[in-house]
């Protein structure tokens, strides 16, 4: 039992719970809010900036109005896609580290199949470039999975370090065989036809319906984990393995569903942003929402109802980082730092789930 | 024990620990004279455990008092108790496999001795109390009981002035027992006083001269063991004389279960491999496997429940069918139940509710199959509500996360799991391991009823009285071999002694 001695023989110590703490379970995402928020004031006040309105940068800007919300809509689409697979793989002890990759080679080749569409492609060109996308991040993930199956490869190495590779591959892509002929130059693909477009849910909104397509996702992977089979043998493999090999359940049939299903999240998110807000190939495809996706799924606790509220958090971090930076004169980087602080946060008020606290004197 | 002015070795007054869920020791007090061999009997969970980890200086008690030689004993954590001359040997060993045995204990000692010297100690110590030990052989070629006499060596070595043993016997032949025992009566009789935690009556009684017993935490009385009954022990412990259990003549059936040759490498760093075991099991008996653990158990049961699948073909057969390379889906699919002995994590999954762990292996009759194989909440609660009233499970309705459930509760969860379906074969590991008396009878009877009507029942355990009480056969194992079975009526507890060690070829 740890202990700590609080001045005039006060101890405070950690106890265990005789059960899991239901109401810490939800309450504790959103203590680590709060300290985030805090922690956050400080940072603007030890900067010199008045923290009131460096939160209102982050907590009131992006929700402020119809065009705020749908930027943070755009934001969040990806963000709760790749953070739904992901939450698949983890359930499942798959530490797949690298939806980063998948997304990009999701974009690669959703963005591959735009590039064959001229003036009189139809709309159904949108259907080819979703599925393009999806076979790209299930190959890119497949890979992972081949190589710990076969190889007893480190998924976490391996899916890391195929973040890399993809990178350099859409970098190839965009130097060379795909490079705008009229593009002066410049490294980046011409730009996708107008039939190639993600049909957008507003008009003058870039909103578009990939937010319908994630928020439905959410929805199919609740029935999957908690109502198919298929769903509970994974899960089992996840946290008891014993018991998953005890019933027979097949640890590889787990770690290729759940390198599939997330490998096809992620490429599904990349075909959806280079045919929707980028509208071409550019080496700036990589922005990091496979990275923080990580932390959504965590913070959502792999929930698919949390992911989407911890993806929309997410999203604020991001549009507040950028206009810390524009406003404020703050460095960008300050979303990465209130990215930090949420689950630092929440990896320290999640032990309230298990411990309570007391005080003794 | 001649009764001096000198003051008791031990003596606790009122100690009470309480845990959220639990008051583990309620107003305990007891008293153990220098040189008493002094049982704490109880069953699982009756507080045993927690009482000595606070006389260890492992666990602050909430209230009471610990004297020790007459001065209050206020030592914050086991090195100080140590220091004190309080040694304990743990149920679980802690050597390292791959060091000598010298070495494993010169480890455990403050560093003022050479290697050399520790190992002339060992000698000396040896042959004194009786405990023959080689100090250079290394750790993992030792038999279990070897290694627990390294554990009780590293003890004697710091000249404790109290020693306490937590269920010592639990991992020996009873041979073993019998020298442990000596080396226990010589040791005391040097004044070296000795708590002995145990629930097995028979050896309280031979063993010790005082005995504490303990139910729900608070003690239940103070006896002299030798005057005692193993009935009256029992009603000390459990409140109940455990019920007879009744045993009809088998009807035997067609050979259910059927092990041919069966040879297999350990894929563990210091597992057992398996040499050429067969072994049948017919439908209408209850074929029991006794042997101290680590002798092969673990890989036989794997390559039996198909957790294994690297058994040669044609080893294992299911009703004459080959069966050795197949999943436990397929063999349960065939008829055959495993009921492993490892309860949380194994048989269940912690984290889940009854409901849901019914589904681990009785998915056949809960997942309607279909395109999508859907998972029916209410389907899983009606068999765990309907196996909870059937077994008379303890636990908080099928919501109930599996590792809510004590180890009794939850280990009738899982018999009545696997039992409902009415299995054709059913292994179990260790069935009663770690369960209160009340739950063991109850399981036992379980099981042989389910032999009454017809099913091939093979039993592995370590607790030979078990064996002995539900077996119609009897095998044993020993380093991976399997010895030809006797009948159990024909059998004796020595004679298994005996084949414990492997020595059944001379007899056969």
């Amino acid at each position: 039992m740890d202990e700590w001695v609080v001045g005039e023989g006060r101890v405070i110590s950690l106890e265990a719970r005789p059960a899991q703490s239901n109401f810490w379970s939800i309450a504790s995402p959103l203590l680590a809010l709060a300290i985030t928020v805090v922690i956050g004031a400080l940072i603007f006040a030890a900067m010199g900036k008045d923290p009131i309105r460096g939160l209102g940068v982050f907590f009131w800007e992006p929700i402020k109005s119809t065009y705020a919300l749908s930027e943070l809509a755009v934001k969040a689409t990806p963000l709760i896609l790749i953070a739904l697979g992901l939450a698949v793989c983890f359930r499942s002890n798959v530490w797949n580290i690298g939806a980063e990759g998948q997304y990009l080679i999701g974009a690669l080749f959703g963005g591959g199949v735009a590039l064959t569409a001229d003036a009189n492609t139809g709309g159904w060109i949108v259907v080819a470039i979703l599925v393009a996308g999806v076979i790209g991040g299930m190959l890119w993930a497949g890979l992972v999975a081949l190589l710990r199956d076969r190889f007893n490869a480190n998924e976490i190495l391996v899916s890391l370090m195929l973040v890399y590779v993809a990178t350099y591959l859409l970098t190839y892509m965009v130097y060379g065989p795909w490079k705008d002929p009229q593009g002066f130059n410049f490294p980046q693909s011409k730009t996708f036809e107008k039939a190639t477009q993600i049909p957008r849910l507003i008009d003058g909104l870039r909103m578009n319906i990939g937010l319908i397509i994630a928020l439905a996702s959410a929805a199919l992977l609740w029935v999957f984990l908690f109502r198919t089979f298929r769903g509970y043998q994974l899960q089992v493999g996840g946290i008891a393995p014993a018991a998953a090999r005890y019933a027979g359940f097949s640890s590889r049939g787990a770690l290729w569903t759940a390198l599939l299903i997330s490998g096809g999240a992620a490429g599904l998110a990349g075909a959806l942003e280079v045919a929707g807000p980028i509208g071409q190939l550019t080496p700036y495809v990589p922005a990091g929402y496979g990275f923080a996706a990580i932390i959504v799924a965590f913070v959502g606790r792999l929930h698919p109802v949390g992911i989407v509220f911890a993806a929309i958090l997410m999203s604020m971090f991001y549009i507040g980082g950028e206009l810390a930076q524009s406003r404020l004169g703050m460095p960008k980087s300050l979303t990465g730092v209130f990215q930090g602080l949420l689950l630092f946060a929440l990896l320290a008020c999640d032990t309230l789930v298990a411990y309570r606290l007391r005080v003794r004197t | 024990m001649s009764q001096t002015n000198t003051p008791p070795r031990l003596e606790l007054r009122g100690i009470t620990k309480r845990y959220p869920a639990v008051v583990a020791n309620d107003g305990v007090s007891l008293v153990v004279a220098p040189g008493e061999i002094h049982a704490v009997l109880g069953e699982n969970g009756a507080g045993k455990s927690t009482l000595m980890k606070i006389i260890y200086g492992a666990v602050k008690p909430d209230a009471g008092e610990v004297f020790f030689n007459g001065e209050p004993h206020l030592a914050k954590n086991p090195r100080e108790s140590r220091a004190l001359g309080i040694s304990m040997v743990f149920q679980h060993f802690s050597l390292f496999e791959t060091l000598s045995v010298a070495e494993n204990i010169w480890l455990g000692l403050d560093q003022s001795m050479s290697l050399e010297q520790v190992r002339e100690q060992i000698a000396a110590t040896a042959s004194k109390f009786g405990l023959p030990l080689e100090a250079d052989r290394p750790v993992h070629t030792l038999s279990v009981g070897e290694r627990q006499r390294v554990e009780i060596m590293r003890s004697l070595m710091t000249h404790p002035k109290l020693l306490i043993l937590d269920e010592p016997t639990s991992v020996l032949t009873p041979q073993a027992v019998e020298k442990l025992f000596d080396t226990l009566r010589q040791l005391a009789a040097t004044g070296c006083s000795i708590l002995y935690i145990s629930h097995k009556l028979d050896e309280i009684r031979s063993l010790c001269t005082n005995c504490t017993v303990l139910r729900g935490g608070k003690v239940t009385g103070t006896v002299d063991p030798r005057n005692e009954s193993n009935a009256s022990l029992s009603r000390l412990m459990i409140g109940a004389e455990p019920p007879a259990l009744q045993h009809r003549d088998a009807t035997l059936g067609d050979v259910a279960l059927s092990v041919r040759d069966l040879s297999l490498t350990s894929e563990a760093t210091f597992g057992t491999d398996l040499h050429h075991v067969t072994l049948d099991v017919r439908g209408g008996e209850i074929v029991g496997i006794a042997g101290v653990s680590g002798n092969g158990q673990q890989e036989l049961l794997a390559a039996l429940s198909g957790e294994s699948v690297r058994a040669p073909r044609g080893s294992v057969l299911l009703f004459g069918n080959d069966i050795a390379t197949k999943n436990p889906q397929a063999r349960r699919a065939g008829g055959l139940h495993f009921i492993p002995e490892e309860r949380l994590g194994r048989g269940a999954v912690p984290m889940h509710s009854l409901a849901m762990n019914g589904l681990l292996t009785r998915a056949s009759d809960l997942v309607k199959s279909s395109f999508i194989s859907w998972v029916s909440p209410s389907r899983n609660a009606m068999l765990a509500r309907d196996v909870i009233s059937r077994f008379n499970v303890k636990a908080g309705g099928s919501d109930a996360a599996a590792k809510s459930l004590s180890g009794g509760n939850l280990q009738k969860y899982i018999v009545g799991r696997e039992i409902s379906v009415a299995p054709k074969v059913l292994i179990v590991s260790q069935p009663t391991w770690g369960v209160d008396v009340g739950a063991a009878a109850q399981i036992r009877g379980e099981l042989l009823k389910l032999r009454d009507n017809g099913c091939a029942v093979l039993v592995v355990s370590e607790e030979l009285d078990e064996l002995f009480e539900l077996c119609d056969r009897l095998h044993v194992i020993a380093k991976g071999k399997l010895s030809p079975s006797i009948a159990t009526r024909e059998a004796s507890v020595e004679l298994i002694g005996e084949w414990m060690s492997g020595l059944w070829e001379k007899v056969v």
